[in-house]
C-alpha cells in the first residue's frame, strides 16, 4: 500500500540533472513579485538613481567642460568633454542601479524580511530566486539607461545611430554587476560590512577613466584599472557612443559575459549554502 | 526532461487525493497538468505512507541536532513532534521540506527524496514556519497570490482560491490591508492560509501557536481541525502539551535529537504516567526537604524546584495520605496526567523552561 515504491529511479535521474533541486524554471514569479512590490514602494528611489548621473553630466560635462573644451574620442576624433564623459556616467549609473538592487535590497530581504526563506519553501529553487532578482535589477538598469540616453540625445551629445546600442550595452554592464553583487551580498551579515561595498565602488567610479583617459596613469596602475569591471564598461559605452569599434570592443563584452557567468554561479551556490544547507 | 517530470509528478502523487484538491491544478513551472478525473480517492483501511524517515541524522559541526530518528506518517494523520526548544524539531521539519540537507539516513516524501527533488516535493507541501515570513511589501491578498505564483500556479486559479482562503482564515475584510496592520493571530492565520494556496497534501506547522493569546490559539486550532477533517496530513511541532493533545493523532516525544517515545497522546500518558497527578506546593525553600517525607505515597514522586508531583491512580486519596502524615501544603491540586508528565518522566525535565 506504500507509495514509496517507484520513487528511486526518479530520484536517481534528478541527481543527474545539473540544476535538479536548484531550478524550477519559474524565475518569472520572482519578477512578478518584485513588480507588485514596486507598485507600492518608493518611486523616489528610482528617480534619484536617474537624476544622479544627469546632475554629474551637467556639473562636470557642461560646467567643467566649458574650460576643458574638446578632447580626443575613442576613434581619434575631437569630441566635446560632455560627450566624452556622458557614456562613462551611463556605465556608472548602470553599475550603481544594479548594485543598489542586488546588494542593499537583497541584503534587507535576506536578513530582515526573510523573503527568500519563504520563497525557497515553495517550488522555487535558489536559481529561480537569483535569476528573478537579477532580472529586476536589470529592468531598473534598463530604465536608467534609456532615460539617460534620452538626456544625452536632447543635449546633442549623440552624433550616430550606433549610440542606441548603449542601452543594451548598459544592461549587459548592469547584469555583470547585479549577478556579482548579489553573490557578494550573501556573505554580508552587518551594515558595516555593507559599507565596504561603497568603499570599493566610489574609487572605481572616480578612477576608471571616467573623467580623463587612462593614459594619465603610470603603466602599473593602468593594468590595475584595466582589470576592474567598470573600466571595461566605460570603454565599451564610449566606443559605442561614437560608433568607433575595435577588437577591444569584443574584449569588453567578453569581460562582462565571464563576469555574468561567474556571478550567477557564485550567487546560486551561496543561496544554496545559505538556505538549503 | 519535461516528460520525466510529468511522469513522476503524476505517478506517486495521484494515488490519493489531498482533501482540498478538488480543483484542476495546472502547474506552469513544470508544464504538467493534473486532472481531477485522474485522481483516485483512497479510503482504504491502510492509507498510504506519505512521509518515511529512516535513521535521519543532522549534525552541525560538533552538535548533533537530529540523532538517528525513524518514523512513518500515513496520509491524513495529524502527527506531532513534541519536545523542548533545541530538541531538533525544526531541523526535522526543514529536512522534510528539503531546505536542510540531512547528514545521513533516508527520507521519502510521497515517493520522492526532498534533497534531490526539492521543488517537486515542496509543490505538495504547505509550510508554516516558526516565525512569520509574510511579504511585508505586499498587501494581504497579494501575499496569497504571489505565493501561489511561486508554485507556478495560474492567476485564473489563484484569484478565486485566494478569496476562498481569506474566507477560511477569517481575513476577508483585511484583503487589501497592509501586512503590518495585522495582529499576531491574524498574521499567523494568513501564514496558514498562504501555506494552503497550492492545496498541499502535507502541511508542516512549526510551533503554530507560539506567542499567541489564548483566544487566537483557539481560533487557529479550530482552523487546523477543519483541515484535518478534510484529510490534510498535518505535521506539527510544538512544546505545548495541550496543543499536542488537542491536535495530534500520534506523536513522537523528542529530546536532544532522539525519539524518547512514540504513540497517541492517550497511550503515551497511559504507558508513562499514572492516571492522576497531585501537585503540591510547600514554598520554594521547602519543596525538596518535604519531598523526603512524602516517600511512599502514590506510585512515584517528582520533586521540582517549585512544586512536588505525586503520581497516583487516585489523587484525592494521595492527598488524604499527605494530610495524614501531618504535612500542610500551601496549595494542592489534583489533575489528570498530561503529556507534560510524560515528558518529565522520560527526560527528567520540563517542556517549557
Amino acid at each position: 500500500m506504500s507509495i514509496l515504491t517507484g520513487g528511486h529511479s526518479a530520484t536517481d535521474i534528478a541527481r543527474e540533472r545539473k540544476f535538479g533541486p536548484l531550478y524550477s524554471r519559474n524565475a518569472k514569479a520572482v519578477v512578478a513579485r518584485g513588480l507588485m512590490a514596486a507598485k507600492s514602494s518608493t518611486w523616489l528611489v528610482l528617480l534619484s538613481g536617474f537624476f544622479e548621473p544627469v546632475l554629474f553630466l551637467l556639473a562636470m560635462g557642461v560646467g567643467m567642460g566649458s574650460i576643458v573644451g574638446t578632447v580626443q574620442g575613442p576613434g581619434g576624433e575631437d569630441i566635446s568633454y560632455a560627450a566624452y564623459i556622458a557614456p562613462a556616467l551611463l556605465a556608472v549609473s548602470a553599475m550603481n542601479g544594479a548594485i543598489y538592487d542586488s546588494t542593499w535590497n537583497v541584503f534587507f530581504k535576506m536578513n530582515f524580511a526573510k523573503l527568500y526563506q519563504g520563497m525557497l519553501y515553495t517550488s522555487l529553487g535558489p536559481l529561480d530566486v537569483a535569476m528573478g532578482e537579477i532580472f529586476l535589477a536589470l529592468l531598473r538598469g534598463l530604465l536608467y539607461a534609456t532615460g539617460f540616453t534620452a538626456v544625452m540625445g536632447v543635449m546633442g551629445l549623440l552624433t550616430t545611430w550606433w549610440a542606441i546600442l548603449v542601452i543594451p550595452a548598459s544592461v549587459l554592464i548592469a547584469f555583470g554587476f547585479a549577478s556579482f553583487g548579489m553573490g557578494i551580498t550573501s556573505f554580508m551579515k552587518t551594515f558595516q560590512q555593507m559599507d565596504w561595498i561603497n568603499f570599493i565602488l566610489l574609487p572605481m567610479f572616480l578612477f576608471s577613466a571616467t573623467f580623463y583617459p587612462l593614459s594619465v596613469y603610470p603603466q602599473v596602475i593602468q593594468w590595475f584599472i584595466q582589470a576592474m569591471p567598470l573600466w571595461h564598461g566605460v570603454e565599451l559605452l564610449r566606443q559605442i557612443s561614437v560608433g568607433s569599434f575595435s577588437p577591444a570592443t569584443a574584449i569588453h563584452v567578453g569581460y562582462y559575459l565571464v563576469m555574468i557567468a561567474l556571478g550567477i554561479m557564485l550567487t546560486t551556490g551561496r543561496l544554496r549554502q545559505l538556505f538549503l544547507k | 526532461m519535461r516528460g520525466l517530470l510529468q511522469k513522476y509528478l503524476q505517478e506517486p502523487f495521484h494515488i490519493f487525493v489531498g482533501a482540498t484538491s478538488l480543483l484542476r491544478v495546472h502547474n506552469e513551472a513544470t508544464g504538467s497538468a493534473t486532472h481531477s478525473e485522474s485522481w483516485q480517492t483512497s479510503f482504504d483501511m491502510n492509507p498510504p505512507t506519505v512521509i518515511s524517515a529512516r535513521n535521519l541524522t543532522k549534525t552541525y559541526g560538533e552538535l548533533t541536532a537530529v540523532d538517528n530518528i525513524s518514523f512513518d506518517v500515513p496520509a491524513g494523520e495529524s502527527f506531532g513532534l513534541l519536545g523542548p526548544n533545541g530538541a531538533g524539531k525544526s531541523t526535522t521539519m526543514k529536512m522534510i521540506g528539503g531546505v536542510s540537507q540531512r547528514t545521513s539516513g533516508t527520507l521519502n516524501i510521497m515517493g520522492l527524496d526532498p534533497e534531490s527533488h526539492g521543488p517537486e516535493v515542496r509543490a505538495h507541501l504547505g509550510v508554516v514556519p516558526q516565525q512569520d515570513n509574510l511579504d511585508e511589501e505586499l498587501k494581504v491578498r497579494e501575499n496569497l497570490i504571489v505565493y501561489g505564483r511561486y508554485f507556478g500556479l495560474p492567476l485564473s486559479y489563484l484569484r478565486p482560491k485566494a478569496d476562498e482562503l481569506l474566507e477560511f482564515a477569517q481575513l476577508t475584510d483585511k484583503a487589501n490591508s497592509k501586512v503590518d496592520a495585522l495582529s499576531g493571530g491574524m498574521k499567523r492565520r494568513l501564514t496558514i492560509a498562504r501555506s494552503l494556496i497550492n492545496e498541499p497534501r502535507i502541511l508542516l506547522l512549526d510551533e503554530p501557536t507560539t506567542g499567541l493569546d489564548p483566544q487566537a490559539r483557539h481560533i487557529l486550532w479550530d482552523r487546523l481541525f477543519r483541515l484535518k477533517e478534510n484529510g490534510v496530513t498535518l505535521i506539527l511541532t510544538t512544546h505545548y502539551m495541550d496543543e499536542a493533545e488537542q491536535l495530534c493523532d500520534r506523536l513522537i516525544v523528542v529530546d536532544k535529537g532522539k525519539i524518547m517515545a512514540e504513540g497517541s497522546p492517550a497511550s503515551l500518558i497511559r504507558e508513562h504516567s499514572s492516571r492522576e497527578v497531585l501537585e503540591l506546593r510547600f514554598g520554594s525553600e521547602r519543596n525538596s526537604l518535604i519531598g523526603v517525607e512524602l516517600q511512599g505515597i502514590g506510585e512515584r514522586l517528582e520533586t521540582l524546584p517549585d512544586r512536588v508531583l505525586i503520581y497516583a491512580h487516585d489523587g484525592e486519596a494521595a492527598l488524604e495520605q499527605v494530610s495524614a502524615r501531618g504535612l500542610r501544603p500551601m496549595t494542592s491540586l489534583v489533575r489528570r496526567s498530561s503529556l507534560e508528565d510524560v515528558f518529565l518522566r522520560l527526560t527528567g525535565r520540563s517542556l517549557v523552561d
